[in-house]
């Protein structure tokens, strides 16, 4: 009931999408990528939701959209609400939210490098984070293969023998006489 | 004292970079890290002095990155609970803690309340661990080595006490979906009494020769100012908002598990400097000892600890996301969870408190400290690199 009151509040300023209540302290909101920046700095400066909590996208390949949520949290009133912006997988680009938060430039700094997603204006971008000399596809992305990678990448170390467990036990356990 | 005006050096670009010339001979690069004593697991920080001063300070990270949030898209949500653990070395319970929260809340699943119970205490002795890693850390930076030792002692004592618990001494695996893996052992409430009195009589030993101590006092006291109004904007959480003067604790603000039922006041500080922050973690470490007192005297004797789970090899989740927190030693930790229906997660985030604390934070804070200092700053934010980079 809480959240839906708040929803209610802020559709009368700003045009939003689906609400989906998740407990009685926690609400997600649909918005469009270009109302996200009015819509959070309302949200901290005049409904008290000052903490970001966190920045992450989540890949939804099957529709060709990556998914930010901006999770924010209001402590005097125990409650959170992720904001949910839907942007293209082709052209994945966002308004950097770092002057709202000085702390969301390491989370945009992480998603360009993990999910390839820019923040034009973002500080300290183009600086690697965690991957060191990294080309090809960011690797969160649901189309990037790890075992197809770690077996590109690595190779078994010479003289390391490789049994199938399955052989192994059988020869252990019967040696040559075979399956008894 | 000469104080000159800290704020001129050095000049800023007109695009509010700061210029720099590293071949004009005033200014030094200096490695912190990534294997330095004066610094909390691998990490790197890249220094730019100007004589004994910093004038930038960057975080680098990324030496202890394994995926975890990639490689629990491959794995069933049962799969995904022993490795979860790993994320932080030093307090695993709370991975444990918030993956299964989440999990639970999106399956459905209630749990019993004997679980509960035992839960927290699961996480206020991971948190005793973890404080007490963290004195011996800070004391370690300013040249106290004995009080390392002493703390390593009492801890001893408390993975015991894991260890008789779980089985395990470092990655317990003990809170799974559904509840926890087992009941109280025989007599443990007796023997963890004892351990607590040995803990309470160390931190009164840790308190006379480390907080009284001149030395100490006299590099910690005024260095290192967290100012109350950075508390939101660069997502500060923890001990490190408390000392502050921010009464900011998710066990207080937003209850979980059987913190409703204990009676407990939030431990703060005023002063914010880096004593300010030790002497917070030392009070809140007293306050997990009383905690456990309390957990272990109201418990319930009896009761299930494990909710019936379908068969996990076969388990899948309907469509949904949630977000799970709660009040490590260091701050809020939590877990993200989007499940798309299938027996996979679709994605994991974890939110662990060094990420704002270790990089934008201390990134903030080191310009103008002294070398010197910059060990003993980063020590008293309390990180560790494995959630950062996860």
């Amino acid at each position: 009931m809480v959240m839906q009151a708040l929803y209610d509040t802020l559709k009368q300023r700003f045009p939003l999408g689906e609400l989906t209540v998740q407990r009685d302290n926690l609400a997600f909101i649909t918005v469009e990528a270009v109302r996200l920046y009015p819509l959070l700095r309302y949200l901290r400066d005049h409904e008290g939701f000052s903490h970001l909590v966190l920045l992450t996208a989540v890949d939804w390949l099957e529709d060709g959209q990556f998914q930010l949520t901006y999770l924010l949290n209001n402590r005097a009133k125990c409650q959170d609400v992720g904001l949910r912006v839907m942007i293209p997988r082709d052209k994945p680009e966002m308004e950097s939210i770092h002057d709202l938060w000085p702390a969301a430039a390491t989370y945009q700094r992480e998603l360009r490098e993990m999910f390839g997603i820019d923040f034009p204006g973002s500080p300290r971008l183009e600086e690697e984070f965690i991957l060191e000399g990294w080309h090809g596809i960011p690797p969160y992305r649901r189309d990037f293969d790890t075992l197809a990678y770690a077996r590109e990448t690595f190779r078994d170390r010479p003289g390391r023998e490789t049994r199938d467990p399955a052989q192994h036990m059988k020869q252990q356990l019967y040696g040559d006489k075979g399956d008894v | 004292m000469f104080e000159l005006d800290r704020s001129q050096y050095p000049q800023k670009k007109p695009d509010g970079t700061l210029d720099i010339d590293l071949s004009s001979g005033k200014y030094l690069k200096l490695w912190q890290g990534p294997q330095h004593p004066g610094i909390t697991g691998n990490m790197a920080i890249e220094l730019t002095v100007c004589g004994d001063e910093v004038v930038e300070g960057k975080t680098h990270v990324g030496y202890l990155h394994r995926g975890f949030e990639k490689l629990m898209e491959r794995r069933t949500f049962m799969q995904c609970f022993p490795i979860v653990c790993r994320i932080c070395v030093p307090e695993p319970d709370f991975n444990e803690y918030c993956y299964a929260a989440a999990v639970e809340e999106l399956a459905g699943l209630e749990v019993p309340e004997m679980a509960n119970w035992i839960r927290t205490l699961i996480l206020e002795m991971g948190r005793i661990n973890s404080y007490l890693m963290y004195l011996g850390g800070q004391a370690g930076a300013l040249g106290l080595g004995v009080i390392g030792q002493w703390t390593t002692y009492v801890r001893d004592l408390m993975l015991d006490r894991f260890e008789e618990l779980t089985g395990a001494r470092i990655y317990h695996m003990f809170i799974l979906p559904g509840g926890v893996r087992d009941r109280l052992p025989e007599g443990f409430a007796g023997r963890m009494e004892k351990a607590l009195q040995e803990i309470e009589s160390t931190l009164g030993d840790v308190e006379k020769v480390m907080f009284h101590n001149a030395v100490f006092k006299k590099r910690t006291v005024g260095v290192g100012v967290i100012e109350a109004g950075w508390v939101d904007s660069y997502g500060i959480t923890g001990p490190n908002a408390r000392a502050a003067g921010v009464a900011k604790d998710v066990r207080k603000d937003q209850p979980y598990l059987v913190y409703p039922e204990l009676d407990f006041e939030l431990v703060t500080g005023k002063d914010s400097d880096i004593y300010a922050r030790a002497d917070v973690r030392r009070r809140d470490l007293l306050l997990s000892v009383d905690l456990i007192r309390q957990i272990l005297a109201k418990m319930p004797k009896t009761g299930e600890v494990m909710a019936k789970l379908p068969n996990v090899l076969h388990w899948k989740i309907p469509r949904g996301e949630t977000y799970v927190r709660g009040e490590c030693s260091r701050g809020e930790y939590g877990y993200y969870l989007v499940t798309d229906g299938s027996g996979y997660p679709r994605r994991v985030n974890v939110r662990g408190p060094s990420y704002t604390h270790s990089i934008a934070l201390f990134e903030r804070m080191v310009i103008n400290a002294n070398i010197s200092d910059v060990a003993a700053l980063l020590v008293s934010l309390h990180t560790y690199p494995p959630e950062i980079e996860r």
